[in-house]
């Protein structure tokens, strides 16, 4: 199949699957992206998910457009993006017109419930994943756990967090580097 | 013209919503108000419809929106607004970054970057657990209690997520199913 085809098709499909914000995206990609067609590994989707949500646009709009670009330069970020956003116009365009108290209708509230309540698995799923290329050694658990817990329970800016995290990895090298090259001499 | 009206207005959006789609939220109320193309409440039925239906929700909004105010095509020039700045911000960032990738800079930073992404990723999946397993009580009394059966549905596709033989399946298998679950249980 043509690359750029096989591109479109498969953010296509990660659209389609893609239930809630850019998060519930993360299993989808894993499975596609990463274990499917291997244009990406585990830990460069972290550094996408970060770079993507603290620049501005929607996280998985920047995502997609990540991959496209490290994929096929240019040409694949456009593909990739116009994949991602096609189902959604098909999907929505279609309930609009017809079907405008989609969301009121109770089959479909219970069904979105269930919906729901299988996202949270799958994130938590993902993030075991993750966890294991990222998480190596005691400097990456503690900002895990630190970022988490100013996340979750203090509900700081993701992006002052990503860029704490980034300035934090800088110094924990830096020191690190200095204390081999003192060792060496 | 009403097409390039729509298409810089979600350009807009697209520039200064950062992160999720819910951060768009903000920006379409003001959209609605400015331009009169919607109303709160026409706003209130599209984010349900963006959350209950496959796509990403900023995306969906988008889509949504530009129907709504101006058909397909508009659906079309909205979307496309609200994707133009990520792709043109990403490819600046992401060539900037191949071009560097060899700096120890780089990949030092990044050796931070990576475990808060993935700290970001688990509080975001914590915060849709939060909504969907803890119900507030009566409207009076405030007491929160826990949804067992969307906890227990949750715990079975994560053991199951877990089995080498079920492994395999594409996660859209149990999205499916527990959508069947849900539906079946009135959940």
């Amino acid at each position: 199949m043509n690359i750029y085809a096989d591109l479109f098709l498969t953010f296509a499909k990660v659209g389609v699957c893609t239930f809630g914000g850019g998060y519930a995206m993360l299993p989808i990609l894993q499975r596609e992206v990463v274990e499917g067609k291997g244009w990406a590994k585990d830990e460069e989707l972290t550094d996408y998910f970060a770079v993507g949500q603290c620049t501005p646009g929607i996280i998985a709009v920047n995502t997609a457009t990540f991959i496209g670009f490290k994929f096929k330069s240019y040409p694949g970020a456009v593909v990739a993006t116009l994949g991602l956003v096609f189902p959604s116009l098909v999907i929505i365009t279609a309930i609009a017109a017809f079907l405008s108290n989609f969301a009121d209708i109770p089959v479909v509230q219970h069904a979105l419930a269930g919906v729901n309540a299988c996202v949270v698995a799958l994130i938590a799923s993902s993030v075991l994943k993750l966890g294991k290329s990222t998480l190596k050694d005691g400097i990456s658990v503690a900002i895990f756990l630190v970022v988490l817990g100013l996340a979750f329970f203090v509900g700081l800016s993701p992006v002052l967090l990503i860029v704490g995290a980034g300035l934090v990895g800088y110094v924990a090298r830096c020191l690190a580097g200095m204390k081999q090259g003192g060792e060496g001499k | 013209m009403i097409l390039l009206r729509l298409f810089f207005a979600f350009a807009k959006v697209g520039l200064f919503a950062v992160g999720g789609g819910l951060a768009t939220i903000p920006f379409l109320q003001n959209m609605g108000i400015a331009t009169g193309w919607f109303t709160d409440a026409d706003l209130t039925t599209m984010i349900a419809v963006s959350e209950s239906t496959p796509g990403p929700m900023g995306v969906n909004m988008a889509t949504y929106v530009g129907f709504e105010t101006a058909g397909l095509p508009g659906a079309i020039v909205a979307t496309l607004g609200l994707i133009a700045p990520s792709v043109v911000i990403i490819v600046v960032i992401a060539g900037f970054l191949q071009k560097f990738r060899q700096s120890k800079t780089v990949d030092a930073v990044f050796s931070g970057l990576r475990p808060a992404s993935t700290a970001l990723i688990a509080s975001a999946g914590l915060s849709v657990a939060v909504s969907v397993f803890l119900v507030l009580g009566g409207t009076e009394d405030h007491t929160l209690s826990v949804h067992w059966i969307s906890l227990a549905l949750a715990a079975v596709v994560f053991l199951c997520m877990q089995i080498k033989q079920l492994k395999k399946l594409h996660p859209i298998v149990f999205i499916a199913a527990a959508a069947v679950v849900g539906a079946l249980l009135q959940l």
